[in-house]
């Protein structure tokens, strides 16, 4: 029996039949999604948490959905607002939450290895909705289902990643998940912005366009404005120059993804972001129905913990 | 103020008097290899016998202590002892109970306290407060500059006079080099090793591990070697240059053994430390993103921690230094990158170099042992030796007992060990410092037959 463990902090802790398993559940919420009434009871009575020490929009708004489709009831912290104004602790905060006895804590963190930390602190399922630069696995799992709906599998698939690779958790948690469910993965981009020694997670490296027309997939990163400070790039003109993916850039057939959200006109054009081939918004909405699967494989239909280890 | 003429400081014990008898006796300084009586009489090695040969003082005890062995007590040259200021991680006391704990008799404390160490006001209270507490001698290191800013000397002459053994800013490197020459200048008036922490902070920027395979995966930003062996390369070049006398504290990489043996051939007076995790542990540790992994400089990559080996085996890298930095559980409790730097180290030293190194077939034991004390040399310190006449500065160990560290809990304050949870072996039993007892594992009685 293929079990996804007590909680989902890395794609390190799926092989490729857990995650085929919840990419499969996904379809079935994704159905429930389609519905008038989108909701099943399957977490009625049981308590999610959302702790957010990022700004989000999507995911925390999909988890949120997500859990309230299950039937579950939600709280949502953040820390602007909250006793973390006041200094309290990390785990101070996990473990005041915990006695709520949530079934599920949700946890963005800027910090790596945060979401690991909050499951030695509570009995509830953990999951990594971000943690610093580290990974970002439940962004992963939606890009692999919307793929896998667009081209079947992604088994030969050659997949390019564009874009700041050193600041990206998704740019991490992606190369382990693609290639994962065999896709070939190359990263791309400034070599200021490309981590020395990247290819141990089972990647190549590029720093310029030149053979993008290989990739079956593009993906795009956001390019942080913040980043500019640090003269990571001379300038947004410069990078926008060399890395900007436009329609002209694309060759026909070629499939455009970003995880939002997006720098209009510096890290994709407009015109490429509003193109057939751009499967944003596809993206966005299999978020929802991705985290719904999540949650149930961690809080209904996990297998006993004997069958995990 | 006259100046002192002693630049260690303990509290008043009771002189040992104490038979060790059978041990297995290992000090390559005094060429002796072989199972001895060791007599204590006033707290000096009063005699050397063979096994069986040497009778107890009245009133006096005997440990048979055969099977075991008796080594020179260890001298760490970098310790964090947190006082005045940061009591809450450690202090005097424990501090030097957890020096005693792990076979070492003398220890030299780093400045950066708050307030810093350096003005000879709180060089004084120290060394007042060691005179009361230390339970093994302590020398301080004070300040090259003040608050440790990098910007003006201290007043290094009269940091001298009361009692600095040299001086370092460590935990923080003097970032320029000219205000770093014109201490190497002040040297030759006031004299005291200068003790250098290399880092290049324009390339370690806000890394919070080694930069390489490890931190690519993690997303947490690096620390290159190079900000460390740039930044030795340049001091050794100046120590050359103004003939000065540097040490380099806890070197990292294979980089920075480079820039050593090139500066030690063509002259410069220069002596480096390696602690014990960077001659064990590599980066791959902190993929468990565990904080007790965490520290400044970061562990390095495995073929970086074999050529610190190679380097202390010939001696190239002269003596082991543990960088012992205790911080309170609520510090070290948080994500890896918002955590503190640094592990506690002396309760584990000697163990964990054992049982990686010795037991490994990387080291032999005389080596360890030599380079476990070799950092009294380097400072000036009375020389652990094992000799008649000597003052009794001496551990007694059992290299068969396996042990898991943090398991009994630690002397000192902190429990941060990058080791905590390992089965080591080699116990200390019994340390002798300065010819007191300053340890004996509560085990003693049951580990070793007393009469």
């Amino acid at each position: 029996m293929t079990g996804i463990g007590r909680h989902l902090l890395s794609i390190d802790d799926l092989d490729r039949a857990s995650i085929e398993r919840i990419l499969d559940r996904a379809e079935s919420f994704d159905e429930v999604s389609g519905r008038e009434i989108k909701k099943v009871p399957a977490l009625r009575g049981r308590t999610m948490v959302n702790l957010f020490y990022e700004s989000s929009t999507r995911t925390s708004s999909s988890f949120e959905l997500a859990a309230k489709r299950l039937s579950a009831d939600v709280v949502s912290v953040r820390a602007q607002g909250s006793s973390v104004d006041k200094g309290e602790s990390l785990k101070d905060t996990v473990q005041t939450l915990s006695a709520y006895d949530p079934a599920a804590i949700v946890i963005r963190s800027p910090h790596a290895g945060a979401a690991g930390l909050v499951a030695g602190w509570t009995p509830a399922a953990v999951i990594n909705a971000g943690d610093g630069k580290h990974e970002h696995p439940t962004q992963a799992l939606l890009d692999v289902f919307t793929l896998r709906r667009r081209l079947g599998s992604l088994d030969g698939a050659c997949i390019w990643i564009v874009g700041d690779v050193l600041h990206s958790r998704v740019a991490r948690s992606n190369i382990l998940a693609f290639t994962r469910m065999g896709a070939a993965v190359t990263v791309c981009g400034p070599p200021t912005l490309i981590p020395r020694e990247i290819e141990a997670l089972g990647c190549e490296a590029a720093t310029t366009l030149e053979r993008l027309g290989e990739a079956d997939v593009v993906y795009v990163l956001r390019m942080q404005q913040e980043r500019m400070r640090d003269s990571f790039v001379p300038s947004l003109r410069e990078y926008a120059r060399r890395y900007q993916i436009t329609p002209a850039r694309l060759r026909p057939g070629q499939l455009l993804m970003h995880p939002g959200p997006v720098n209009r006109g510096v890290e994709l054009s407009g015109e490429a972001i509003d193109s057939p081939q751009a499967l944003i918004g596809a993206q966005v909405r299999a978020g929802v129905a991705v985290r719904m699967a999540v949650l149930y494989e961690l809080l209904v239909g996990a297998p006993p913990l004997a069958a995990v280890a | 103020m006259a100046p002192v003429k002693n630049r260690l400081f303990q509290r008043p014990d009771r002189p040992a008097e104490l038979l060790i008898s059978g041990a297995h006796v290992l000090d390559p300084r005094a060429d002796l290899d072989e199972p001895r009586d060791v007599l204590l009489r006033g707290g000096r090695i009063a005699e050397l016998g063979s096994p069986g040969s040497l009778g107890a003082a009245e009133n006096s005890e005997t440990i048979d202590a055969a099977g075991k062995h008796l080594l020179p007590g260890f001298v760490d040259p970098h310790v964090h002892l947190r006082t005045p200021g940061q009591e809450h991680k450690e202090d005097l006391d424990t501090g030097t109970a957890a020096a005693a704990a792990g076979g070492f008799c003398a220890v030299i404390a780093m400045p950066n306290s708050d307030p810093v160490l350096d003005d000879a006001a709180v060089l004084r209270s120290l060394t007042e407060a060691a005179s009361r507490q230390a339970r093994v001698p302590v020398g301080f290191l004070a300040a090259i500059t003040k608050n440790l800013k990098g910007h003006e000397l201290t007043e290094m002459a009269e940091l001298r006079d009361a009692g600095a053994l040299g001086f370092t800013d460590d935990g923080r490197p003097v970032v320029s080099a000219g205000t770093l020459r014109k201490a190497l200048q002040y040297q030759r008036l006031c004299g005291g090793v200068i003790a250098l922490h290399e880092e290049d902070p324009d390339l370690s920027r806000d890394g919070a591990m080694h930069e390489g395979a490890v931190s690519a995966r993690l997303g947490i930003a690096g620390i290159p070697s190079l900000a460390e062996s740039t930044m030795v390369a340049r001091d050794a070049a100046l120590a050359l240059y103004e003939d000065a006398r540097v040490h380099f504290q806890h070197l990292s990489c294979a980089e920075s053994v480079e820039s050593l043996q090139q500066a030690k051939r063509v002259g410069a007076r220069v002596s480096a430390e390696v602690c014990p995790h960077h001659l064990t542990l590599s980066d791959e540790e902190v993929r468990t993103l565990d904080s007790r992994f965490k520290m400044n400089p970061p562990l390095r990559a495995e073929s970086d921690r074999r050529a610190l080996v190679a380097a202390l085996r010939i001696g190239l890298i002269d003596c082991v230094a543990t960088d012992h930095a205790p911080h309170a559980s609520h510090e070290k409790e948080v994500p890896f990158e918002e955590a503190p730097m640094g592990t506690t180290g002396l309760e584990t030293a000697f163990a964990a170099l054992h049982t990686e190194l010795v037991l490994s077939g990387e080291l032999d034991l005389a080596t360890l042992a030599q380079r476990m004390t070799e950092g009294a040399v380097l400072y000036g310190l009375p020389i652990p030796t094992i000799a008649i006449g000597q003052s009794a500065n001496l551990c007694l160990v059992d290299l068969r007992a396996r042990f898991e560290v943090g398991a009994d809990g630690y002397a000192s304050r902190s429990a941060n060990c990058c080791f905590h949870g390992r089965m080591l072996q080699g116990k200390v039993l019994l340390t002798v410092a300065a010819g007191t007892v300053a340890f004996r594992t509560a085990m003693l009685a049951e580990a070793l037959a007393i009469r």
